[in-house]
């Protein structure tokens, strides 16, 4: 427990006093995520930790940004709870801040929410040195407007978060993941046929012609749906379900050990398998796909807005190439004037987002 | 009317006839008179002007030429709002999206639905039931309300502790900006880059654009669904219970509690055949696949008697199951008929504090003597305390007011909000001032300042100014510390 919150601020509110660009990391997990940042100055929270409160009737946990994500997962574990977002750490000091500053979220998200979705409340220190809490510790909440959520996905350009309150959800008895071997058309409609009754499906992704399928309830309950599943699409269980689904949440999985780029491709989930040049994995009933792929990522981006999608270059980019989809002018002068309106004179991570921001 | 408004409200008139039909603009005292209010009739005001387009380009049209002549704009859904969001302002010009009311399409094997903002809550789910989907949020309201209106509130209901709010039950919205632009937020994806203006929109009461369309998620209709009734002796044993409930590891489609004078109410009005004799009721609704109920229902009911449930009833068919919720949701216009008036409030607590949030409630009612029903969602927090007064005794309004700003500060203290589903609006805008420091209402007003520069999208709703909470401030001294210190006094 460690509670750094007065030197955070004060470290920002200098930064401000001074217009100087502030480069906001905690382990430093995720700095391959967007565009390389040019502050001079870096503020860690690092070591803003400590988990603040929990009690599990209540499934809130309120912790410091710098909070390892083990041991969360560790506090939550012990009273059978996790982070229903499942997100992936990409690095064993990850920490929640960053995690929620990069909304990031791992299999379960198409069907249990995103990072953001479980966002309640968030105490941040803004651009001009503003102690500010948004939100609270209750799952109802409608006073002001939710400034808490749009911290999630915002990568520290908007507020650096002193700590954020988490809605929590017990962990299910039983787990069983299934694989069939089918097409990949057959795999998007099949997964998506599936999603649309009532099974206790947490996970899917598909590659090398073979759909996976988590499913997690009651052990009786996830028995008799992995029987259901097995025989309606010739289906088998694998027996390391827990280690297929960390090795594609860490992309620890041989199909992400490259040095070619991988582009993230965000698109509707039932949309058709995309011909581009290059491997693909495919997760979450098809709105998200992995692609091995040294295609200009703007013939790519063209491509996959057509199909309301957008793609992101995650992994391996080179360094001249703008690493998210860029935005609608609509929605681009809309970003810049919340920017503005958060941070006006620009030190909070700027252009990590965008460049203009 | 003065005669600049006379002026403004002709030059209106005639910029809107170029744009729509001339049945679409109401103008005469009588036609006007109906939009006066919404949900909350206590506060009243007659607009200037009302609107009733029918497509995209006449929204955008018209919010053009409202900017041109900096005229306010309050958008209307089905007006069923609790807060007084869409009260109307005597210079603003009223626009209703109630012929916004065509589904555009249901897309079964993507769960997922395209919606004008006029469409009801509960029109999405008559839809989109022949695919065995449904759309979760379910406002009380749910009949009438309209989604468009539920974005701008962020409607909840009984079910959002397990299905969440309607932030997270919609993909994607299309806004006409205080510039008359359309621009798409969120997408059919999952997620959509940049800032998540997904969130920002839901909840934000019509202030930062004109909701013109909405995607929503569908879900699949669960197999089965049960309710158990167990009935407590003492109305804090019911609140553990809650605690109990979620600690083992369930999660409730619906959990909700009622008290004394409520159950009374309920039973008197619907013959719902609640316990008279208890002192609090929880209804607990558990769902999913057959097995999944059958093996949690066992399960619940033993957490509850040992909780010390004095009874637990498990509905026997669906149509009991009806009834008792049938009890549960007719409980406002119930408690409705046991006083001239009713004042429903609408705090959000930590469960753990609803015992002395329950004390103090009633130390206040003692206090004020006025009384109180409870209701609530207990198993998110949100209390609905239902004020019962007369209104034409005089000054019992205004004490009825006052004692449920004094339940809302309550709610804050506990480590609440002032309102888990109802929104802001015109009725808590002073207790936001209770509820945030000068800052943060600084930097809502900024955010406001973004999207809407001019200040003309629903202006004096949701967010305080800073004079406003300073000059309350003054009024209200809390163990001698003045609230916004930094403010200058008027």
């Amino acid at each position: 427990m460690n509670d750094q919150s007065q030197q955070l601020q004060q470290q920002i509110k200098t930064a401000f006093d001074n217009k100087m660009a502030c480069n906001i990391v905690g382990s430093g997990s995720k700095n391959f995520l967007g565009n390389a940042s040019s502050a001079e100055e870096t503020v860690s929270t690092k070591d803003h930790t400590g988990i603040i409160s929990y009690d599990a009737s209540e499934l809130v946990m309120t912790v410091r940004s710098g909070t390892r994500l083990k041991d969360i997962d560790a506090a939550l574990a012990e009273n059978n709870q996790s982070l229903p977002f499942e997100p992936p750490a990409f690095g064993d000091d990850a920490s929640i801040g960053g995690t929620i500053a990069c909304n990031l979220s791992g299999p379960a998200r198409a069907y249990s929410g995103a990072a953001r979705d479980f966002v309640l409340g968030a105490h941040i220190i803004n651009g001009k040195g503003d102690d500010l809490h948004f939100g609270g510790q209750v799952m109802k909440n409608v006073a002001g407007y939710d400034a808490s959520r749009l911290m999630a996905g915002a990568y520290g350009t908007l507020g650096l978060i002193l700590d954020v309150s988490l809605k929590v959800l017990p962990i299910a008895q039983s787990e069983i993941t299934v694989k069939s071997e089918l097409p990949v058309n057959i795999a998007i409609q099949t997964i998506n046929e599936l999603s649309a009754q009532n099974l206790p499906i947490t996970a899917s992704c598909y590659f090398d012609n073979h759909l996976y399928i988590r499913l997690n309830s009651s052990e009786k309950n996830a028995q008799s749906v992995s029987q259901f599943i097995c025989k309606k699409i010739s289906a088998t269980e694998i027996d390391n379900s827990k280690a297929f689904w960390l090795s594609i949440k860490e992309q620890q999985h041989a199909f992400f050990d490259t040095e070619e780029p991988i582009v993230r491709l965000s698109l509707p989930a039932t949309t058709q398998s995309l011909n581009f040049d290059g491997e693909q994995l495919l997760e979450w009933g098809g709105a998200l796909r992995w692609l091995k792929s040294d295609l200009n990522i703007k013939r790519i981006r063209q491509t996959i807005q057509q199909y309301g999608g957008h793609a992101s270059v995650f992994r391996n980019a080179s360094s001249d190439i703008e690493f998210f989809h860029p935005l609608e002018p609509g929605v681009k002068q809309l970003h810049q004037r919340l920017k503005q309106a958060f941070d006006p004179a620009g030190i909070l991570n700027p252009g990590r987002l965008y460049k203009e921001l | 009317m003065t005669l600049k408004l006379n002026t403004i409200k002709q030059q209106l008139i005639s910029a809107f006839c170029e744009l729509i039909p001339k049945t679409a603009i109401l103008h005469q005292a009588e036609e006007l008179r109906p939009y006066e209010c919404d949900g909350l009739s206590a506060y009243r005001q007659t607009p200037m002007l009302v609107v009733l387009p029918e497509t995209i380009e006449q929204v955008q049209g018209i919010i053009q030429t409202c900017k041109q002549l900096n005229v306010p704009v309050i958008a209307r859904g089905a007006g069923t709002g609790l807060s007084g969001g869409a009260l109307p302002l005597a210079d603003g010009v009223l626009l209703s999206l109630a012929r916004f009311k065509n589904i555009l399409g249901i897309d079964p094997l993507a769960r997922t639905a395209r919606v004008q903002p006029g469409v009801r809550n509960l029109a999405i789910s008559e839809a989109a039931k022949t695919h065995g989907l449904y759309y979760a949020p379910d406002p009380s309201s749910q009949i009438a309300c309209t989604i468009g209106g539920n974005v701008a509130e962020n409607s909840g209901g009984v079910h959002c502790l397990k299905y969440g709010l309607t932030v997270h039950n919609i993909l994607k919205l299309d806004i006409v900006t205080i510039d008359g632009e359309l621009i798409s937020i969120g997408s059919e994806a999952l997620d959509s880059p940049g800032y998540d203006l997904l969130a920002l929109m839901t909840g934000s009461e019509g202030m930062l654009g004109v909701i013109v369309e909405v995607t929503v998620k569908l879900l699949p209709i669960p197999e089965q669904a049960k309710v158990i009734m167990a009935s407590f002796d003492d109305v804090y044993k019911a609140g553990q219970a809650v605690a109990n409930i979620i600690s083992a590891g369930i999660i409730p489609a619906g959990l909700e509690m009622m008290d004394k004078l409520a159950i009374q109410a309920a039973e008197d009005f619907i013959h719902a055949d609640y316990p008279l004799d208890a002192e609090a009721i929880l209804l607990c609704e558990l769902d999913g696949s057959h097995i999944e109920v059958d093996e949690l229902i066992p399960l619940a009911e033993k957490v509850l008697h040992d909780s010390g449930a004095t009874e637990t009833r498990l509905a026997k068919d669906e149509a009991e199951r009806a009834k008792f919720w049938q009890g549960r949701k007719s409980a406002f216009p119930a408690v409705g008929r046991m006083a001239p008036d009713y004042y429903c409030m609408d705090g959000t607590i930590p469960k753990k504090e609803l015992a002395n949030v329950l004390k103090r409630i009633a130390d206040l009612s003692a206090e004020y003597d006025l009384p109180v029903a409870n209701v609530f969602h207990a198993g998110d927090g949100n209390m609905h305390p239902l004020i019962l007064y007369d209104a034409n005794i005089e000054g019992e309004l205004e004490r009825t007011e006052e004692f449920g700003a004094k339940i809302l500060e309550a709610c804050v203290e506990a480590g609440g909000t002032i309102t888990g589903e109802h929104g802001v609006g015109m009725e808590k805008i002073d207790q936001m001032c209770v509820q945030f420091k000068s800052a943060e209402l600084s930097q809502f007003h900024a955010i406001k300042d973004a999207f809407d520069p001019l200040a003309l999208l629903n202006p004096g709703k949701a967010v305080p100014t800073l004079h406003r909470c300073a000059e309350l401030g003054a009024m209200h001294v809390h163990d001698g510390k003045l609230p916004h210190p930094e403010l200058p006094r008027f």
